[in-house]
């Protein structure tokens, strides 16, 4: 635990540059919370992003429009914050006759969110996120105790800070997808912490030495190629969709592997310091594990002495 | 001699479920039901439809206006001065105070969700709150109802159309190719279609050019002008009729072989338009489509059968596409888009490709690292494995889940979450065996142990994908579906499938091949 100090300081320190990125840099937000439109453009051969906006600035509504490279030298992202909600235009007809003279090419993808939509969006995936905490508090401290219940919570948001300082880093568009990429961490990043408390449960029931410490230090050290090895697994198959998986989903992927790395450090280096430092006693634990097979044991007499004419 | 138990007898089951309810779906068969696939992998239009509810509002109070000034004119009772005025009230003078009690009764009866106010001989009727909000859902209503029939009119396999939450309609059509289709589509929904037959004003219709609109409105009518030519027509602003009368609209072609369109009326509406025709000889009705006047043909006799053509020199297209939204009914409100997502095919064939790759090579790379650390453990942990993909397939054709491009990703997740339970089994039997446990009871122990913790696990993972179900829509739904099943079948297939496996083959397994069964380095075993 001496080497925890030396863990402890490093995630702060994460954690505070990822705070200050959220909160200077702010977040990349996409169409889906920020509305607007999308349209994405493939070319034959590369895309002629000049052209593209000199063509498309002719129309007013697109004279601020952001073109910028999808993945591939010849597809492209055209951008604007506006939506139009009329039915009868059509923002893909419209690029078609817009790009005209820029060259062969597709309009592949057109998303157009307004203004209502975008903020409903963003108000439920707030939502979201904090229900999921909140099931999750519950239902740790149903199945082990309030302390690891909090120490595995703020874990998870010692993670999901750092995922989203990587996301405002790199400049990741935030969709709705992303969103589900950090609810997913949420739920995922616990399974090591789980495995790891799961150890040092046992571990008090089990090792004489009452000392937290050393308990959390045997039950890290034992279940340490477990929580490894399950986070490679995992490791493994979000790099291929990260590699392989194509641009759509590649923020999407790049926000799981982060969730994947993190997850598996603050398993292993912070949720355990912070259940010592929740005040956790050993030895209060035991007495009430101990005065709740007491009840138990006396639940099973009352049963027998009933089933067998006594009571 | 190999022991069958419970345990391997309900994998084997659900290995053969799983594959056999995947066949439709892999195959591409006619036959079974086969998974959908979302409109990121298909391609197709999604759309969130508002309407603008204050428009029904007014058109439902000029409805009631045109009703009093039928049931009054049948009832013979003399009034005077019938209008609507900015606040969306009716008001109206009865010129016989013996009528007040007649007049009351009526429209009590034939007019509901209005209250009546009297000064005098001067009559206001009004829409109470109840009457504007039970006016605005049915426009909700009546818009999914139309719009739905449209779109089954159109001829596209199998669209959505559906309320959403209290005041959005959800449209989405797969398979939607051209930008063309598209507009075509949008045009075809955002159509109102909205008729009304209406008199012209003959007495002021000379000075209509001259005339500004609040002056027509002060003599109750409204200045409308034509489709085509920029003439304009004074017109009464209560309608005669309008198209919630009508019967069946039908493309024909007229004399000069131009596309009309006929249309007929129901029985109450082939007998106001019998008895308006027949008071109005002499003068023109304007048959009005959208606020557009079609025509003003002059009324020549009394017409009984209850039949109109409007000709608006349309193509043979576009008479069709407006015979449909006439058949469909009116929308009442002006439909606006909320959101609108887009996906060519070209882009839905390259996301399956991207989406079908990385799963392969994710499940490799697990298969290989399973085998090669673990040993035999990890060849029963792949079977499981594979197993567990089957039936994830299986469940989500028969359930008619959709596939989305995330929820493809769910599934390459699920690959990798799987086998952490497998991993932490053999990691705990292999820790068992260490400490110099027999093969069975480090089995048994080591499936019993492991157990809570992960069931823990899981179930904190299903609490996020429970969460994203709920708030999610689309897409990101697929993709907690998905890995939802994913997880209860893992659980099925890697924890109850490979601990039947292994208590069928126990008596197989030798205790000296250990680097075989479970992958142990020689210098850890005793």
């Amino acid at each position: 635990m001496s080497k925890s100090k030396r863990f402890s300081i490093l995630s702060i320190i994460v954690l505070l540059v990822s705070l200050t990125l959220i909160l200077t840099k702010g977040f990349n937000l996409g169409v889906d919370f920020a509305g607007g439109t999308l349209i994405q453009v493939k070319y034959e051969g590369d895309a002629p992003i000049e052209k593209i906006r000199k063509a498309i600035s002719v129309d007013q509504s697109y004279e601020s429009a952001s073109v910028t490279r999808f993945g591939s030298d010849d597809e492209v992202i055209i951008r604007t914050k506006t939506a139009s909600s009329k039915l009868g235009e059509d923002v893909g007809k419209k690029m078609n006759a817009l790009l005209q003279n820029t060259g062969t090419f597709e309009v592949r993808r057109v998303d157009m969110i307004g203004a209502k939509v975008g903020s409903e969006l963003r108000e439920k995936g707030l939502m979201a996120m904090v229900i999921a905490i909140i099931g999750i508090l519950l239902y740790v401290s149903f199945r082990f105790e309030w302390r690891f219940a909090i120490a595995s919570v703020l874990a998870l948001v010692h993670d999901v800070t750092i995922a989203m300082g990587m996301i405002v880093l790199f400049n990741v568009e935030v969709n709705l997808d992303i969103l589900a990429a950090l609810l997913t961490i949420l739920g995922y990043s616990l399974n090591d912490t789980i495995i790891v408390f799961d150890r040092i449960r046992e571990g008090i029931r089990t090792i004489k030495n009452p000392d937290l410490s050393d308990i959390i230090d045997e039950s890290v050290t034992r279940t340490l190629s477990r929580t490894t090895l399950t986070s490679l697994t995992t490791f493994f198959v979000v790099l291929t969709l990260f590699i392989f998986g194509g641009e759509i989903i590649h923020g999407f992927a790049f926000t799981l592997l982060v969730g994947v790395i993190v997850g598996t450090y603050s398993s292993i280096f912070v949720a355990s310091p912070i259940l010592m430092w929740l005040g956790f006693s050993v030895s209060g634990y035991r007495e009430k594990e101990a005065v709740k097979l007491k009840r138990e044991k006396e639940k099973e007499k009352m049963r027998a002495m009933y089933e067998n004419g006594t009571l | 001699m190999k022991t069958l138990n419970f345990r391997v007898v309900l994998f084997a089951f659900a290995l053969i479920f799983g594959v056999v309810f995947s066949i439709p779906s892999l195959t591409q068969s006619e036959q079974g039901k086969k998974i959908i696939l979302g409109l990121d992998l298909q391609g197709g239009l999604h759309m969130l439809l508002g309407i603008k509810s204050e428009v029904a509002i007014e058109s439902r109070i000029k409805s009631m206006a045109a009703t009093v000034k039928y049931v009054f004119d049948d009832e013979e009772i003399i009034f005077d001065d019938l209008r609507m005025n900015e606040d969306g009230k009716i008001t109206f003078e009865l010129l016989d105070s013996d009528d007040v009690v007649k007049a009351k009764e009526i429209l009590q009866k034939e007019i509901e969700g209005t209250t009546l106010s009297e000064n005098g001989l001067k009559f206001t009727l009004e829409m109470t709150p109840e009457e504007k909000i039970r006016t605005e859902k049915n426009a909700i209503d009546q818009a999914v109802d139309t719009i739905r029939n449209r779109l089954n009119e159109f001829g596209l396999a199998e669209p959505t159309v559906a309320k959403q939450g209290t005041d959005k309609i959800l449209v989405e059509v797969p398979g939607i190719k051209t930008q063309e289709d598209k507009q075509r589509l949008k045009k075809l929904i955002e159509r109102a279609a909205h008729l009304q037959l209406m008199a012209v004003d003959e007495e002021r219709n000379a000075r209509v050019s001259t005339m500004s609109a609040a002056e027509a409105k002060s003599f109750g009518n409204v200045i409308l002008t034509d489709v085509n030519t920029p003439e304009k027509y004074l017109l009464r602003a209560i309608p005669v009729l309008d198209g919630s009368m009508l019967t069946d609209a039908k493309v024909g072609f007229d004399e000069s072989n131009q596309p009309v369109i006929n249309f007929t009326l129901n029985g109450q509406g082939a007998k106001i338009f019998g008895d308006f025709t027949g008071q109005y000889v002499g003068k023109r009705m304007a048959v009005v489509l959208d606020s557009k006047v079609y025509s003003a043909p002059n009324i020549n006799e009394r017409i009984g059968g209850g039949r109109v053509q409007i000709s608006g020199r349309f193509t043979f297209a576009e008479a069709q596409d407006l015979a449909i939204a006439l058949r469909s009914g009116a929308l009442l409100a002006p439909v606006i888009i909320e959101s609108e997502r887009f996906i060519g095919p070209s882009l839905g064939a390259d996301s399956i490709q991207a989406s079908s790759l990385a799963l392969m090579l994710g499940f490799v790379l697990v298969v290989l690292f399973m085998v090669l650390y673990y040993g035999m453990a990890g060849v029963i942990a792949n079977v499981a494995l594979v197993g567990n993909l089957f039936l994830i397939l299986a469940v989500m054709s028969l359930v008619g889940a959709t596939l989305t491009l995330p929820g493809m990703a769910g599934i390459v997740l699920t690959v990798g979450m799987a086998v952490d339970a497998n991993v932490i089994i053999n990691e705990r039997i292999r820790e068992l065996l260490h400490q110099g446990k027999s093969i069975g009871k480090a089995i048994e122990d080591g499936y019993n142990n492991a157990f809570t913790a992960i069931f823990d696990a899981n179930v904190t993972t299903l609490i996020a994908a429970v969460v994203l179900v709920v708030y999610g829509t689309g897409a990101i739904k697929g993709f907690a579906i998905t890995m939802g099943i994913g997880i209860v079948a893992s659980m099925l297939t890697a924890i109850v499938g490979t601990h039947g496996i292994y208590q069928w083959i126990l008596p197989r397994i030798d205790k000296k091949k250990m680097v075989f069964w479970f992958g142990i380095k020689k210098e850890e075993a005793k």
